[in-house]
């Protein structure tokens, strides 16, 4: 044990000594309750509705949700939109298809097995679209970016007028959690741009909690039964390991107790 | 050692077992459901099809769950063939009625009873169907007349959402 | 092996029996006598023989939904997380089953290192162990590339460029590994194909690695020889059996800590980017269980050498058994070596911070050092120990180490190894 001790504490002294030599370039992330962390957590259903209103309204003209067919917003685990809702979203939207029997391409309103439909074709137009930059895809964005949901959550609300001295070429903005300080996209979020159907006020960082909690959503649409199954597994476990453990016991018991 | 010992040891081993072999079931259910139709293909459970260019006496095929299923557009000379079929003249007796809602359209899987070849259309002794495969013949209604196929051709769930679309499934 | 007869209770099994002798074999595993003095340290060889069998079973039952190439790579995984009955259960136990697996695998050789393990008559069973090491590296590294991110595709860039290292035909290689001028759709179907096919070798070698231990037997705690059967022993059915459980529960609600609440504490965000030949990450890391020999790597300013170090660092563990010139095996009655061993232990786990840091600055002086004291324990410390050290008097027999028989009372209480 002793040892162990003393192994932690060297160890313990060298990464932090080193880890001092790394200055932190952002700032440290705003933060908020989030509905769905911890053990029991859970998606907040109002706060996805409108969270996949402020997507649909204001991010996806320019970014993609390629992986997420429209039937995934009346399943249980996400907005839980009702069947009625979701065949109208996905009927708005116009869905390439073909060939027909002229062997011509088409184009129809989208069915509930669709994917969501893309801004651009590919990635190339996108970026041609977009002064170069690609938005990226918003499928899974909240787990490829290394801070998460705060990350997404604090950049949405992180435009600012850039320091002085700093200048910024056309088309690039100032944010003050955006890695490097800057980036292509302007502030996508004012308030008001969404008119929320259920009344809540559309702040900036009401529609950011939003977006982000659909995002999180988006990445992980299973998040709810992760949780419940991860509860009962645990649970289960430490009850067999009990009945294990008491049973090593007894077993052991019949040599000849050891000092 | 008394007797309540061997019980309260035997207890403890035999709670142990159960318990374990929950938690085998447990882990062994996903590894088996994994392979069940996952949710996107369930979602491809129904087809529209748009019969408005299909003229009386002709067929079209479409692909449905993978499987392939006749359309068929019936002339009333093959309507009036159907329905005059005897019931005892049936190794699977079924009455045209309950086969095509709408006596002019016959929707059906394009699958041979026997063993799951695709009959062709316009071929064979009754008007209907004929298998290459092992020579089954269906008639006007796809009900198996002559061969080794045990049943008719399967009438899936279908319906007209308009007069021009079917939805199948 | 044990040499007494065993015949089967039924007919049925005598009959089997006669012609493949499974249940003889049966029987001499329920029975093989186990030293009775084996602490916590010894459950890993079941826990990963567990991880083995977990990572085949869940890799088989993603392998009926992956799609191994370029275009749809990255896309079938995400279609295991969302439609796949459970995918997103299965996917997890696998990825963070290969981290409790490199978990438990150097928990196992630690506990190696310590008691001496790899001591003579046992030098074959941890040179089995090393190349079972080895390939779990590389099925690792290949297994890693397959969901097609950033990590993936750029991971696999810069390990397969380092073969370009070798003298006059390095460029042959990589092209020949790459199956193209680049890490693409060939190299991709390529590394599924072997990562389906190394788990079996795997497989087959730790059958090996537990044969060439049953001849000898268990090494135990205070690192003597014991007879088989004997008072020092005790049958590996139900005693071992029941600990190895109770030890691999454990085990697994750790895992479960990970699978349902943190599944991605472990990795790297940047592979849920998909793979972008155009565009470099700014930090490429191997996954954590890779670093310790990336710093080594990376220390070393020359491309070849750096190579060779890499290689060398598991090398000088396959040779350990003639370094180690000591002739008692357990650290316990080794005080000095404790020690050494202890500071390798922080070396390692040094080594592997440094490699998950830029390399520059104070980071890469770090891993030099680091990188050149692990080379000096096994090259120059443990064979000079070996002839140097003042060991500790060992007792004659696990029992009379247990209640102190033996003149040597002092070293009956080094029953619990790590109290010193």
């Amino acid at each position: 044990m002793k040892n162990l001790i003393k192994l932690l504490s060297i160890i313990t002294l060298i990464c932090f000594t080193t880890a001092q030599s790394n200055s932190a370039e952002t700032a440290k992330f705003l933060k908020t309750d989030w509905s769905f962390k911890g053990v029991f957590g859970k998606f907040d259903r109002g706060s996805l509705q409108r969270g996949y209103q402020v997507y649909t309204e204001v991010c996806s003209s320019c970014h993609s949700m390629k992986y997420l067919s429209y039937r995934n917003l009346g399943e249980k685990g996400g907005p839980e939109f009702s069947e009625a809702e979701v065949k109208a979203i996905a009927a708005s939207f116009e869905v390439a298809d073909g060939p027909n029997a002229d062997g011509e391409m088409f184009v129809r309103s989208g069915k509930l097995s669709d994917k969501f439909v893309k801004p651009y074709e590919n990635i190339k137009a996108a970026e041609a679209a977009n002064g170069g930059a690609y938005p990226p895809d918003m499928s899974v964005l909240v787990k490829a970016r290394g801070g998460g949901v705060d990350y997404i959550y604090s950049l949405l609300q992180g435009y600012e007028e850039a320091p002085g001295g700093m200048t910024l070429d056309e088309g690039v903005h100032y944010n003050k959690y955006m890695y490097g300080n800057k980036i292509k996209m302007a502030s996508p979020l004012s308030e008001g741009i969404v008119e929320y159907g259920d009344g809540t006020k559309a702040t900036v960082e009401q529609m950011s909690k939003d977006v982000t909690t659909f995002l999180m959503w988006a990445a992980e649409p299973h998040l709810e039964s992760r949780h419940q199954m991860g509860f009962k597994a645990i649970i289960y476990l430490i009850i067999l390991t009990i009945l294990v453990y008491l049973s090593m016991k007894k077993i052991w018991s019949r040599i000849e107790p050891e000092v | 050692m008394s007797d309540k010992k061997p019980k309260r040891r035997e207890f403890l081993f035999t709670a142990s077992y159960a318990v374990g072999a929950v938690g085998v079931g447990a882990v062994v259910w996903p590894l088996v459901d994994q392979m069940n139709p996952d949710a996107s293909v369930k979602a491809l459970a129904s087809t529209e099809v748009d019969v408005s260019t299909v003229k009386p006496g002709n067929t079209i095929t479409v692909l449905w769950r993978g499987k392939p299923v006749f359309i068929r557009r019936r002339t009333q000379e093959e309507i009036s063939e159907a329905k005059s079929v005897k019931m005892e003249d049936l190794k699977h007796p079924e009455k045209d009625e309950d086969r095509a809602k709408d006596p002019e359209w016959l929707v059906m899987l394009g699958v041979c009873t026997h063993l799951g070849c695709v009959p062709l259309n316009d071929k064979g002794d009754y008007d209907g169907w004929f298998c290459p495969c092992h020579g089954s013949h269906y008639d006007t209604s796809g009900r198996i007349r002559k061969g080794p196929a045990p049943l008719n051709m399967e009438i899936p769930k279908y319906e007209f959402v308009n007069a021009n679309i079917i939805k199948i499934g | 092996m044990s040499d007494h007869e065993y015949t089967p209770t039924s007919k049925v099994g005598k009959w089997f029996n006669d012609r493949l002798p499974l249940l003889t074999l049966a029987n001499h595993l329920t029975d093989y006598p186990t030293p009775k003095n084996l602490n916590y340290w010894w459950t890993f060889g079941g826990i990963l023989t567990f991880c083995l069998i977990a990572q085949i079973v869940t890799g088989l039952t993603l392998a009926m939904h992956y799609t191994a190439h370029a275009d749809m790579a990255f896309e079938s995984v995400e279609h295991i997380m969302r439609d796949v009955n459970y995918g997103w259960l299965i996917r997890y136990i696998h990825s963070n089953g290969a981290s409790m697996f490199f978990l438990a695998v150097y928990i196992h050789i630690f506990r190696s290192l310590f008691y001496g393990s790899y001591k003579s008559p046992r030098e074959i069973i941890w040179i089995i162990g090393m190349i079972i090491y080895f390939l779990m590296m590389a099925t690792a590294f290949m297994g890693y590339v397959l969901p097609w991110g950033q990590m993936s595709f750029w991971g696999a860039t810069v390990i397969t460029n380092l073969f370009s290292a070798i003298p006059f035909i390095g460029e042959g290689i990589v092209s020949w590994l790459w199956g193209g001028f680049a890490v693409d759709n060939p190299t991709l179907i390529r590394f599924y194909a072997l990562h389906y096919l190394l788990p079996f070798l795997i497989l087959g070698l730790v059958v090996l690695h537990i044969w060439a231990l049953h001849v000898p037997g268990n090494n135990n705690p205070i690192g003597i020889d014991i007879k088989k059967p004997s008072k020092d022993t005790v049958p590996f059915h139900p005693y071992i059996v029941i600990k190895d459980g109770f030890a691999l529960l454990m085990f697994m609600i750790v895992f479960s800590f990970f699978v349902f609440y943190s599944p991605n504490i472990l990795g790297h965000a940047d592979n849920y980017i998909e793979a972008n030949p155009m565009v470099t990450p700014s930090h490429i890391v191997p996954e954590w269980y890779l670093l310790p020999f990336y710093a080594i790597l990376r220390s070393v300013p020359d491309k070849l050498f750096g190579v060779i170090a890499m290689f060398a660092a598991i090398f000088v563990l396959v040779i350990l058994p003639w370094l180690d010139t000591s002739k008692i095996r357990s650290a316990v009655f080794r005080p000095l070596y404790k020690q050494f061993y202890w500071i390798l232990l922080a070396d390692v786990i040094i080594l592997g911070y440094m490699g998950a840091m830029p390399a520059e600055g104070l980071y890469l002086l770090v891993a030099r050092v680091a990188t050149a004291y692990y080379f000096l324990h096994f090259l120059l410390i443990l064979p000079v120990l070996g002839f140097k050290e003042k060991t500790l008097p060992v007792p004659l027999s696990i029992t009379e180490s247990v209640l102190g028989g033996s003149p040597n009372l002092a070293t009956a209480k080094n029953k619990e190894s790590f109290d010193k």
